[in-house]
C-alpha cells in the first residue's frame, strides 16, 4: 500500500498537502483568463488553463472550432495571453502544421528572434476524432514538431450535445437519444490514442483535468518532445453530461478509477500506467450513475458496459506488460 | 532582359513564384495542376530555393497549412484545380476574412459530375464570393508576370488579401510556350518583402481569428468588402510599375480591334488569343468587330468595362460555366447587371462555351459573332454553344 500510487493515494496525498506543492508544481502565471464564457464547472476549460501553465509563454496555440474558441474569443475579447489562432472545425492540426512551418522557415532565415517556439493544436473530440482526424493523422505523419491535444467532452457541446465518435456507449445524447427503441448511443468509444501509436509517434499519452499534475506533467514532456506528440484529454462537461457542475473533478476521477479513461502513456512504443490502477477496478456503475446521460440504462447494459470496460482495460495491461519501446527493440534486432 | 525560353506554362509558373522566394509552400497533387507543385518541390529539393515545402493529405489542409504559415509572417503559396479548390471552399472566406496575403494558382477545370479533368471556369465561379482578388491570364507569359505581381497585389499594407491566378487547365497550364523570365535581381527589385501588418509570435501575443456577434459580423464584411474594393487601386499601380519595368502592359479589360466596332467579343481566360483570330479574319472581310479580354474578375472592374463597349451595339459575352436554372453564365449576368444603368449599354447575348474541355476553334468564334444577332432576336437569356441536343 505504501508504494503503491493507486488513485485513491495519489489523489489523497495531492490534496492534503496541496499548498506545499502547488507553487513548486504549477507555474504562476495565467495564460488562459478569467471572464471568458465557459459552463460552470467545465472541465475543459480547466484542462486548457492547465496546459496553458504547462506549456509557458513560448508557444503558439491554433484552436479548432468548437466550446473552447467560442467561449474564449468573443471578438472584441479574449481570454488568451499566448498567440492563438483559430480557423475552421476541421484543421486545428493543418494550420499547426504551418504555423510550425513558418517559425521554423522564418527563424531559419533570421525574419524572427532565434529562439524555440512550439506550436500546439488543440481540438475538441469532435474537432480531433471525426471531422479533425484527417488532418491530424497527416500533421502526426508528416513528422511536424507539433503537439496536438484533444479535450474530449465526449460529444459535440459546442452545438447542444451530438454524439461523437468519442461518445460512450450507452450514452443519451441529442442526436443518439434514449428512447423505447433506443438504449442511447450505440457504439464503443473510438479509441484514438490507439490510431496515434500506430503513427510511429514517439509520444502519446491519455490524461485528465482531474489530476493536474500528472496532466501538467505529460504536457511537459509533450513539449519537449521535437516532433509530433498527442496528449488525449477527458475532460468532464456537466453540462453534456447531465451532471452537476460540482462533480466536474470527480466525475474525472470516477473515469479514471473505475478504468473507464486509465492515464498512460507511451513513449516510443512503451506504454507505462501514469495513474496505477488496482486489479479489481472499481465498480463503471459509482461513474455511471452522477451522470443523467446515463440514468436510462438499465441492469443489462450496466453489466455489458462493465464487461467491456475490464476487457479494454485488460488490453491495455496486457500492452503496459508485454510491449518494450523500440528503443529496446532496436537493440535486439 | 533574358531571352525567351520554350517552357511548360504549369513549370514556368513554378519558376516564376521561386523568383518571389516563397517561405512556406502547400500543395495538394490534382490534375491540371500537379506540374506547378511537383516543379516546385523539384526547386526546393535541388536547393534552389529556401522554403518548407508542406506535402499536405488534402486540399482543405493545404489552405489551412499555408494560412498558419501566412500567420506567422511567412510568404506562402498554394496551387490547385476543380474538386481541390471545392475542397478549399469552406476555407477560402476564411483566408481573405484574416486578412491572409496567400498567394494561389488555379489550373482551372470543370467540376463533377459528371467527373472531367478538362478546362473551363466552373471551379473558381463556384467560389466567386469568397473575397479573393481574382485574375485571369491570358497566355503562359501572363501567367509568369501575374504571379509575380500577385505577391506584390497581396503583400501590399492598403490589400493584405488573398489571390488567385487563373491558369486555364491544360490549354495554358501544360502548353510549351516562349517565356521571357525576369531575372532573380529584377524581381527584387520589383517585390519588396513581406512587411505583416500582424503576426502570431509570442513576442506579441494576439488573437486571430476570432468569433464575431451579429453586432460586428456585418462591420467585417463591411470591411473585407472596403478592401477588395480598395485593392483595383493598388492593382493598377502595380501594372502600371510592371509595365514601366518589363514594358509589358496589364489592364483589367484589354481592348483588341475595338475602334469602331459595332460589335465586341467578351473572353476570359486563354481563349482570348484564339478568339482574337477570328477578329482578324473577320475584319478582313470588313465586319466592324472587336475583342475585349477581362483580366481582373475580382474586384469587378466596373469602369474599365463600361468605357470598354462604350459605342459598340451588341456585345456578345461568352462564359466559362453555367449557373444552373439561372441568368446564364456568371460573366454574362455580372456585366449586364454592370451596364444595366448605362442608358447606351449594348445588347447583350451570352454564349456558355469550351465547358469540360470542348476546344473552341477560330472557326467557332466566327459563327458565335455571325449568329449573335439571330440569337438576340430569338430569345432567351444564353445558350450553350455547339451542344448536341
Amino acid at each position: 500500500m505504501a508504494t503503491l500510487n493507486t488513485a485513491q493515494t495519489y489523489t489523497t496525498g495531492l490534496i492534503q498537502n496541496f499548498d506545499l506543492y502547488a507553487p513548486k508544481l504549477v507555474n504562476k502565471e495565467e495564460y488562459f483568463c478569467a471572464g471568458h464564457r465557459a459552463c460552470q464547472g467545465c472541465g475543459e476549460a480547466l484542462a486548457i488553463r492547465l496546459m496553458c501553465k504547462a506549456l509557458g509563454k513560448e508557444t503558439v496555440i491554433a484552436n479548432a472550432t468548437g466550446c473552447m474558441e467560442v467561449i474564449s474569443s468573443l471578438y472584441p475579447t479574449t481570454a488568451w495571453k499566448l498567440p492563438w489562432i483559430h480557423v475552421a472545425f476541421p484543421n486545428a492540426a493543418a494550420v499547426g502544421s504551418g504555423v510550425e512551418a513558418g517559425l521554423k522557415v522564418l527563424r531559419r532565415k533570421g525574419r524572427i528572434p532565434d529562439r524555440y517556439v512550439k506550436t500546439v493544436a488543440i481540438g475538441g473530440d469532435g474537432g480531433t476524432v471525426d471531422i479533425g482526424l484527417q488532418a491530424l493523422s497527416g500533421a502526426m505523419e508528416r513528422g511536424h514538431d507539433l503537439l496536438y491535444i484533444c479535450f474530449d467532452n465526449e460529444a459535440y457541446m459546442n452545438t447542444g450535445i451530438q454524439r461523437s465518435s468519442a461518445t460512450p456507449f450507452g450514452a443519451s445524447t441529442t442526436t443518439a437519444p434514449a428512447g423505447k427503441a433506443s438504449i442511447g448511443n450505440k457504439t464503443w468509444k473510438k479509441n484514438v490514442p490507439e490510431i496515434m501509436v500506430a503513427h510511429n509517434i514517439s509520444y502519446v499519452a491519455t490524461a485528465c483535468h482531474s489530476y493536474p499534475i500528472d496532466f501538467m506533467n505529460k504536457v511537459k514532456k509533450a513539449r519537449a518532445i521535437k516532433g509530433p506528440a498527442y496528449i488525449h484529454c477527458l475532460s468532464v462537461c456537466p453540462t453534456g453530461w447531465r451532471a452537476e457542475s460540482k462533480d466536474c473533478i470527480k466525475l474525472g476521477r470516477l473515469a479514471v478509477e473505475t478504468g473507464i479513461f486509465p492515464l498512460y502513456e507511451v513513449e516510443n512504443g512503451k506504454y507505462r500506467m501514469t495513474v496505477e490502477l488496482p486489479e479489481n477496478l472499481r465498480p463503471v456503475k459509482d461513474y455511471i450513475k452522477l451522470q443523467g446521460r446515463f440514468r436510462h440504462l438499465g441492469q443489462v447494459e450496466l453489466d455489458f458496459i462493465q464487461k467491456r470496460v475490464n476487457l479494454e482495460f485488460a488490453k491495455l495491461m496486457q500492452k503496459v506488460e508485454c510491449l518494450k519501446s523500440w528503443t529496446e527493440l532496436a537493440k535486439q534486432a | 532582359m533574358t531571352k525567351p525560353v520554350g517552357i511548360e506554362v504549369a513549370v514556368a509558373a513554378a519558376e516564376a513564384v521561386a523568383l518571389c522566394n516563397i517561405d512556406v509552400a502547400a500543395v495538394y497533387p490534382i490534375t491540371p495542376n500537379t506540374h506547378i507543385a511537383e516543379h516546385l518541390s523539384d526547386i526546393v529539393a535541388d536547393g534552389r530555393l529556401d522554403a518548407e515545402y508542406i506535402t499536405v493529405e488534402s486540399e482543405h489542409s493545404a489552405l489551412s497549412a499555408v494560412m498558419g504559415a501566412s500567420a506567422t509572417g511567412a510568404r506562402t503559396f498554394t496551387a490547385t484545380s476543380s474538386q481541390g479548390l471545392m475542397y478549399m471552399h469552406e476555407v477560402l472566406p476564411i483566408a481573405s476574412a484574416m486578412r491572409l496575403p496567400i498567394v494561389m494558382g488555379l489550373g482551372n477545370r470543370a467540376v463533377s459530375g459528371p467527373l472531367n479533368i478538362w478546362n473551363d471556369h466552373s471551379d473558381i465561379m463556384l467560389q466567386r464570393d469568397s473575397g479573393w482578388i481574382s485574375i485571369f491570364a491570358e497566355n503562359g507569359q501572363e501567367a509568369v508576370d501575374m504571379f509575380i505581381q500577385a505577391f506584390k497585389i497581396a503583400e501590399h499594407p492598403d490589400v493584405l488579401l488573398p489571390i488567385n491566378v487563373n491558369m486555364d487547365g491544360f490549354q495554358l497550364t501544360h502548353m510549351v510556350e516562349p517565356i521571357v523570365f525576369p531575372t532573380q535581381t529584377q524581381v527584387d527589385q520589383f517585390l519588396p518583402s513581406y512587411r505583416p501588418f500582424a503576426t502570431i509570435h509570442p513576442d506579441k501575443p494576439l488573437s486571430m481569428g476570432t468569433l464575431a456577434l451579429p453586432e460586428i459580423y456585418t462591420e467585417a464584411v463591411k470591411a473585407r468588402d472596403v478592401a477588395i474594393v480598395n485593392s483595383k487601386k493598388v492593382i493598377l499601380r502595380v501594372w502600371k510599375e510592371w509595365g514601366k519595368q518589363f514594358g509589358r502592359k496589364y489592364e483589367p479589360v484589354k481592348s483588341y480591334k475595338t475602334a469602331g466596332a459595332e460589335t465586341l467579343l467578351l473572353t476570359m481566360g486563354s481563349m482570348g488569343e484564339t478568339a482574337e483570330e477570328a477578329i482578324d479574319a473577320l475584319r478582313k472581310k470588313g465586319v466592324k468587330v472587336g475583342h475585349l479580354n477581362m483580366k481582373l474578375w475580382r474586384p469587378f472592374p466596373f469602369e474599365e468595362l463600361s468605357k470598354a463597349v462604350k459605342g459598340c451595339k451588341l456585345l456578345i459575352v461568352t462564359d466559362r460555366a453555367l449557373s444552373y436554372g439561372g441568368p446564364g453564365g456568371p460573366l454574362c449576368s455580372e456585366v449586364r447587371a454592370a451596364l444595366y444603368d448605362d442608358p447606351s449599354r449594348p445588347e447583350i447575348v451570352n454564349y456558355i462555351i469550351g465547358l469540360g474541355g470542348r476546344d473552341m476553334r477560330v472557326e467557332d468564334f466566327m459563327k458565335i459573332i455571325e449568329t449573335a444577332p439571330k440569337a438576340k432576336k430569338s430569345g432567351g437569356a444564353y445558350q450553350l454553344y455547339g451542344v448536341r441536343e
